[in-house]
């Protein structure tokens, strides 16, 4: 008479010959089973050392843009009256958010009201998505805004690309920028990191005149005050960091924030 | 009998049959993460934990292994060690793991570790396989230490972040070869490596794969 306790069933099966069609699959499901269990497990427990992390990168990215824009770091020693303020925006209105601090940011964007889908004319940086909240820096001297300090998101050739994008008292000057995050081809389109290619960011115009975006990363070499250099071999990460700029200083991005700021009132 | 054949397994790997210079297996990740010393340690540590684990897990369970679906599951689960440690050192190795960006995600398809699997742990038992494999991923290890040494200290006069070579920068006589830092230098040094290698021990050169059609002289 078989037994039928779970030990004897598992001996029974383990003793088929390895070629079962039954065992094969079974084996097969285990064994991807139990490594989806260990993957998972490792990813949830050390999810939040990496998050304070990659925090903590953020924040060291954000002062050394803050330092490499000329005279930023004179200014803040110098002038009592200048300093960088944290300030939530709301994009659909352009003004400072009413409700959201940014204590209570990462609750409010956990919500998915406060996410507004792009439709796909609108979506030039691929991103699907955009958050009604988020965070920038402002600093002011005398109660102009000297610089104000945004981060934004695009889709690059392997994946997110995430920066911050500081501008001058302007509006229509990029004073630098920062790659926060990217997952670009190591060598080639991952050179978006160095410091090199993000300092030809100084000093671009976004708009000319007329009030037209015409800011690009160019192909090759910048041939204008709107362009900055490309990298050989990067062209679709390339693109995606004009998109990525286009987009996020356009109306559908920061443009009403930068209206505001415009017409002083922040 | 069963003690120096352990010795062996562990042993021979290390130089006379190591899998970079003999067996010229894993060498691109080998080229790309030895600008400097410190990437290359922790790469090589990477890699012969996930090469280690491996072996153990597909000796262990070896008996049971379908053949028509044994190369899919021992991809599973060096994929699966490999995402682990890749998240182990992005919780508590940030900036090392940043440097090595995709590399260690690459040891996945590292031909060494499937390789060694493949053809040791699959058909032995736990221990000798877990010495196989140790001495394979120290033999790796051994070579990246070298060439990361040889191209951190050329490169850039420093050895780990110490200096150790005076630049001209700094006031000294060294100028650093930007060619220790780009890729081909990698395959300069490996291909000295070999040369010296199957110069002390003769019996790895390969008989040539062809023999070249004899010299014409000019105008003959």
């Amino acid at each position: 008479m078989a037994d039928w306790s779970p030990l004897a069933l598992w001996k029974r099966f383990l003793a088929q010959p390895n070629d079962n069609r039954g065992k094969t699959i079974f084996v097969a499901v285990l064994v991807a089973a139990t490594c989806s269990a260990f993957v998972t497990g490792a990813t949830v427990l050390l999810r939040p050392i990496q998050a304070a992390n990659r925090a903590a990168e953020t924040q060291l990215r954000l002062e050394a843009l803050i330092s490499a824009i000329p005279g930023m770091q004179e200014l803040l020693a110098a002038d009592a009256s200048a300093k960088l303020s944290t300030v939530v925006v709301d994009l659909d209105t352009g003004m400072a958010a009413r409700e959201v601090t940014p204590a209570t940011l990462d609750a409010a964007l956990q919500e998915a009201d406060n996410y507004r889908p792009l439709d796909a004319a609108a979506d030039i940086a691929g991103i699907g998505t955009r958050p009604r909240y988020v965070q920038i820096y402002i600093l002011r001297r005398d109660d102009q805004v000297q610089t104000a300090i945004f981060p934004v998101i695009g889709s690059g050739y392997n994946g997110p690309i995430e920066a911050m994008i500081a501008l001058t008292g302007d509006m229509n000057t990029i004073a630098g920028l920062a790659v926060t995050q990217q997952s670009e081809t190591p060598g080639l389109g991952a050179r978006i990191e160095e410091p090199t290619w993000q300092a030809g960011f100084q000093g671009t115009v976004i708009r000319d005149p007329s009030g037209a975006m015409k800011f690009a990363v160019a192909r090759g070499p910048a041939v204008s005050s709107y362009e900055v250099d490309g990298i050989t071999g990067a062209s679709r990460t390339g693109r995606g960091v004009t998109q990525m700029v286009r987009f996020w200083l356009g109306p559908d991005g920061y443009g009403p924030v930068i209206e505001a700021i415009r017409r002083q009132e922040f | 009998m069963a003690r120096p054949a352990l010795r062996q397994t562990f042993l021979s790997p290390l130089i006379r049959e190591n899998p970079i210079t003999l067996q010229i297996l894993g060498i691109c990740s080998a080229l790309a993460v030895t600008t400097s010393l410190d990437t290359a340690l922790t790469m090589s540590v990477s890699l012969t934990v996930v090469l280690v684990l491996s072996a153990a897990i597909i000796s262990m369970i070896r008996r049971h292994i379908p053949v028509s679906i044994r190369l899919i599951l021992q991809i599973l689960i060096v994929a699966s060690l490999v995402i682990v440690i890749d998240q182990v050192l992005q919780a508590y190795f940030f900036g090392i793991s940043q440097r090595l960006s995709v590399f260690v995600s690459l040891i996945t398809t590292n031909c060494l570790v499937l390789g060694r699997t493949e053809s040791f742990a699959r058909s032995n038992p736990v221990i000798p396989s877990v010495v196989d494999a140790a001495g394979n991923g120290l033999g790796y290890s051994l070579i990246l230490i070298v060439i990361g040494t040889i191209r951190e200290v050329l490169g850039k006069g420093t050895l780990m972040g110490q200096p150790v070579l005076r630049s001209v920068e700094d006031g000294g006589w060294f100028v650093p070869l930007n060619l220790m830092l780009l890729a081909p230098s990698a395959f300069f040094l490996l291909g000295l490596l070999v040369w010296a290698i199957r110069s002390a021990l003769p019996e790895q050169v390969e008989p040539p794969a062809h023999t070249p059609p004899r010299r014409r002289e000019a105008g003959e």
